[in-house]
């Protein structure tokens, strides 16, 4: 329990000072609806970092989780919206696919870098199907769920809290996260004491499709429609927010509270700058350093804590 | 001259002069650009840069900077929008990444009580208005214009934009629509040449040997010409009449053969800096004035004459431009309301 303090404390401070920093600057956002301003977006972003935070945490990396949003996107715009059942069975599917990949990644030894890369285009190929122009539009129960307004804290404060709840109490409380995780720890030894390893990366896989269905359709919540190139972003967005909120890519480190911080963080970034009338030219260029800033403190303080 | 399309009357515009401006010298209006990366996004930003200044000094609206998002990603200038509401400007004025995927936002800024124009990239959500592109009228145009040149007709070459974009199939509507309205002129070669000079020299390069030897006038999308009146060039052909796009290259070459043999013909695009329409659109409604959702871009059209004064002011590489201003808002604005 201890440990992982730690390792959620530089997320824990980073956020609190950025955090700081933008109300400093811009003081209106210091308020109910400021909030939920600043962070409604991070909402799906949140929701897809924890997917790939799944994935990091069997040692592998998903670079098809922005075009699988976006795919989940399309199909929430469209079929969901129209037919929901015919939609929740589509969605059920591709969490489908993700197992099986998950699965074949592991019985045929497949580098995971190599198959998502290559899933990312099938998936944006199929999002181009499902929405050849932009447009669709929002079911209204997820239109409305987005856009709630629940007394004392805003949505998009009380989803990330709920999200690094169920997040934490599934990978770090529960006895399948203790075995997900040791499969990034050490997969052999997984496999010594009688578990499937091939069975165990199906479900890290599943449930990373799971939260990548969810980001989708919270997406398309708050955008009420879609477009086949909405979450692109969100394949890199995803890896920074789990290493930012102190996961590692491998053994099996990770930390759902942490990712969810993480990508509270990256968004907070975004803001801060813009709130600076910083040169978008610049802009990328400070949102890296930034990300190189908090990355550099944590190899500082764990340095430290090992001498 | 270059002679801007207002499609109304400076009736109209008479009818609606004379409110006060200082009734928005203290409102703030904010763009929200999706992207800078090319020669007609840069000039669309210098021109807003002049206009506002200029606004700003003159105390029309009290601050009106650009914001351009670091990457061309809808999901980003989403949280540019929330931004720019959290900074409680009055007015937002968008170039948007993605014509339905902004709408979360856009209605956010709405329900704030912002005024959300959107141009160029326009945005479906009801609540924000649209300065959007006729370009069905762009292609009728240039059959127009060839058919005032060559009464008694002759056969034309078609060069389209990228294939399966909703430009290409609105401009090429367009011009068919221009066809059956002068039926004395009939399309005998289509080719696509993606807006881009080289691309179109090549297509029109490999259509000519199978098209008839009297082609007389060739209409495009723009940043096509140039690469067409090279491929004419190459096979020895009759230089047809051929429609320009506004772009540096293209004017230069036409004035470089108005100069040797008297080449005549016209030029017709979207001026960059529709950007500053938008703006003053923006500061008219903030000033009280009832202005329809719908508005329609005036093109920017180059004739003979004009081409010098033209030429002159486009950046090498770069693409005509003009700003608008407050009575061109007006007389837009005017247009759409009947």
């Amino acid at each position: 329990m201890r440990r992982l303090d730690a390792r959620l404390l530089l997320p824990v401070l980073s956020l609190a000072l950025l955090l700081a920093a933008v109300f400093w600057v811009q003081p209106r956002a210091m308020s109910y609806t400021g909030l939920n301003l600043l962070f409604n977006l991070a909402v799906p972003i949140a929701l897809a970092t924890i997917a790939q935070m799944l994935v990091i945490m069997v040692d592998d990396i998903d670079l098809s989780i922005g075009t699988f949003v976006s795919f989940c996107a399309c199909v929430t715009a469209t079929v969901l919206h129209d037919s929901p059942l015919l939609g929740v069975l589509v969605l059920g599917a591709a969490v489908a696919v993700y197992a099986a990949l998950g699965a074949l990644i592991e019985a045929r030894k497949l580098p995971a870098i190599v198959v998502t890369l290559g899933m990312s285009f099938v998936w944006a190929g199929l999002a181009v199907l499902m929405l050849p122009a932009p447009g669709g539009a929002t079911p209204d129960w997820l239109r409305t769920l987005m856009t709630v307004k629940p007394p004392l804290l805003p949505m998009a404060i009380l989803a990330c809290v709920l999200l690094a709840v169920v997040s934490h109490l599934l990978v770090t409380r529960s006895a399948l996260g203790t075995r997900l995780r040791a499969v990034g720890g050490n997969a052999r030894s997984v496999a010594r004491a009688g578990w499937s390893v091939v069975r165990l990366k199906a479900v890290a896989y599943g449930l990373a499709g799971v939260f990548g269905v969810l980001s989708g359709m919270a997406l398309v919540g708050l955008a009420t429609s879609a477009d086949a190139n909405i979450a692109l972003r969100y394949t890199l967005l995803s890896i920074a927010g789990v290493i930012l909120g102190g996961g590692e890519f491998t053994g099996g480190r990770v930390s759902p509270v942490g990712a969810v911080i993480g990508a509270l963080t990256l968004t907070l970034a975004a803001s801060f700058l813009s709130f600076l009338r910083l040169s978008p030219d610049w802009q990328i260029g400070a949102q890296g350093a930034i990300l190189v800033l908090v990355l550099a403190a944590r190899l500082l303080v764990r340095r430290r804590a090992v001498a | 001259m270059r002679t801007l399309t207002k499609m109304a009357l400076s009736a109209a515009v008479l009818a609606l002069a004379g409110p006060a401006l200082a009734d928005t010298a203290d409102r703030r209006i904010a763009l929200s650009n999706n992207y800078a990366g090319n020669s007609w996004r840069q000039a669309m930003l210098q021109s807003w840069e002049t206009v506002t200044g200029q606004a700003v000094a003159d105390g029309v609206v009290a601050e009106a900077p650009a914001f351009t998002t670091a990457e061309n990603q809808a999901t980003e200038q989403a949280a540019q929008i929330q931004n720019i509401i959290l900074e409680g400007y009055d007015a937002i004025v968008l170039n948007a990444a993605s014509p339905t995927a902004l709408n979360g936002a856009v209605k956010e800024a709405c329900d704030a009580g912002i005024v959300v124009v959107s141009f160029d990239g326009i945005v479906t959500e009801p609540c924000a208005y649209r300065i959007a592109v006729d370009f069905r009228e762009m292609g009728r145009k240039q059959v127009e214009y060839l058919s005032g040149r060559l009464p008694e007709g002759g056969n034309l070459l078609e060069i389209r934009g990228l294939a399966g974009v909703f430009v290409d199939d609105e401009i090429s509507a367009g011009i068919h629509a221009g066809v059956e309205q002068f039926p004395q002129f009939s399309i005998v070669g289509s080719v696509h040449g993606d807006w881009a000079q080289d691309v179109a020299q090549r297509a029109v390069a490999g259509v000519l040997p199978s098209l008839p030897d009297d082609i007389v006038g060739v209409v495009t999308q723009g940043g096509d010409g140039y690469g067409a009146a090279q491929a004419f060039a190459a096979a020895g052909r009759e230089m047809p009449i051929i429609v320009m796009g506004n772009r540096q290259d293209e004017l230069l070459w036409w004035k470089e053969q108005r100069d040797a043999n008297g080449y005549e013909t016209m030029s017709v695009s979207i001026a960059p800096g529709v950007s500053t329409l938008a703006f003053w659109v923006a500061q008219q409604v903030l000033d009280g004035q009832t202005v329809p959702q719908d508005l329609i871009v005036p093109f920017l059209e180059i004739q003979q004459d004009g081409l010098d004064a033209a030429l002159e002011t486009t950046p090498e590489g770069g693409v005509a431009n003009e700003e608008y201003t407050l009575d061109d808002a007006k007389a837009v604005i005017a247009a759409a309301a009947n």
